[in-house]
């Protein structure tokens, strides 16, 4: 279920983070709580909490006293600057050094990406 | 109810040989513990004394605050399930259940046949009949159900089949979730369970080498792969626990905090970063230097 890369707790709150960029979880939804999060991963309640303080420190979700967790108004577009601010590092460098190491020339990824442009324009 | 437990100091002896030297810690309760350790650790010792089964040599040990040793008090709040079953083998199994509802307190009958469900345990067998993984499963049944404050499992699981020790690793995860109290795991199947674990705790040759949090431990370990000359430069002045080379590419397994400026050299030098397993972790720090090829 988890691979063995970073920390349980992270993937948790990774995958949260994930679904609220997709949608799948929206502004003031409720998520799952620690327990019902521990009971499927089957790991530690406390691990789990760990992924969703995480969260509340980065103000993805907020707590509501007694009753559970939810995703913060600005939780979306919070996530969504930060992963524009790291698309060009994370995507785009990587995919040129990439495109380095087995010989792909520029030109033929501008290439590429402008057929993109015009399918989208079209 | 969560009950602390306190050790300190504690020695065991068997005629010469110091089984437990030393050991302290202390845990605070309601969680589930693991405790780790290679075979002849001495974590069944350590457990044996917790459960008073056995009296220590030297140290103190207390469970909220008393000695447990022929303390019935503490003793009707810690129920110890061993390995190799502690049950009078001529009782029917039913009987056996009798018997360990009338010891625990807090024992529940519903859920004693929620389990005996769960494991298709044949009540009207004889224990001894039952073959290693029933009666394991008969042991799992009688602690979870016995809900005392503190559970200890000694690598209670011994032949049962994947499925059943999956199913008593969810049953023992729900239950302490709806029933919190403190549970002690010993097992050599980190893999399977160590994601349970709050707080871990590894003996080796009867001292205690660990006591951390699941993830701080996990945290403390890491793999570096590349270049064999960049990855030494980089594992230079680090706990190096083990290393591998393929061709001119190296691995190593270094302890320690990382700081971020090596991470970063690292990470620009292009080697591959990664982190360690609980069990790879267990592996290095308690391999003996006659293990190593």
């Amino acid at each position: 279920m988890f691979d063995d890369r970073s920390p349980i707790y992270q993937q948790i709150a990774d995958q949260i983070k994930e679904d609220v960029v997709s949608g799948v979880l929206r502004e003031d939804e409720q998520v799952m709580s620690t327990n019902q999060y521990a009971s499927f991963y089957r790991i530690n309640p406390a691990t789990a909490a760990k992924g969703f303080q995480l969260l509340t420190d980065e103000g993805i979700l907020y707590k509501k006293r007694g009753i559970g967790m939810f995703v913060s108004a600005e939780a979306r577009q919070t996530l969504l600057a930060q992963r524009r601010e790291r698309f060009f590092e994370e995507v785009v460098d990587r995919m040129l050094a990439e495109a380095a190491k087995i010989g792909v020339p520029i030109e033929e990824i501008i290439g590429r990406i402008e057929q993109a442009k015009g399918r989208e324009d079209v | 109810m969560t009950l602390g437990i306190e050790v300190n100091g504690l020695r065991l002896d068997y005629g010469k040989f110091a089984a437990l030297r030393d050991v302290s810690f202390k845990l605070q309760g309601g969680k589930i513990y693991g405790l780790l350790g290679r075979n002849g650790s001495g974590k069944t010792s350590l457990l044996s004394i917790l459960a008073s089964f056995r009296k220590h040599t030297g140290g103190s040990v207390a469970i909220g605050g008393e000695a447990p040793f022929e303390n019935a008090r503490i003793v009707e709040q810690v129920c110890f399930i061993q390995e190799s079953g502690h049950m009078t083998d001529g009782v029917k199994v039913r009987d056996a259940l009798k018997l360990a509802a009338s010891c625990w307190p807090n024992w529940d009958d519903d859920y004693a046949d929620k389990l005996i469900r769960l494991f298709n345990l044949p009540v009207k067998k004889r224990v001894m009949a039952l073959s290693r993984g029933m009666k394991s499963a008969l042991g799992v049944t009688l602690g979870l159900a016995s809900r005392a404050p503190v559970t200890i499992f000694d690598e209670a699981y011994l032949g049962m089949d994947a499925p059943s020790r999956y199913a008593f690793y969810e049953e023992l995860l729900n239950d302490y979730m709806e029933n919190p109290r403190t549970f002690i795991l010993s097992t050599h199947l980190i893999e399977e369970v160590g994601s349970l674990f709050e707080e871990v705790l590894v003996l080796d040759e009867g001292k205690l080498l660990f006591h951390e949090e699941t993830e701080a431990l996990r945290s403390r370990g890491a793999a570096i792969t590349g270049p064999a000359e960049a990855v030494d430069r980089i594992a230079e002045g680090l706990t190096v626990l083990g290393e591998q080379k393929l061709g001119r590419t190296k691995s190593v397994t270094v302890f320690g905090a990382l700081t971020e400026e090596k991470r970063k050299a690292a990470q620009s030098e292009g080697l591959e970063f990664g982190p360690v397993s609980l069990q790879d972790l267990f592996v290095h720090l308690t391999k003996k230097r006659g293990d190593k090829q």
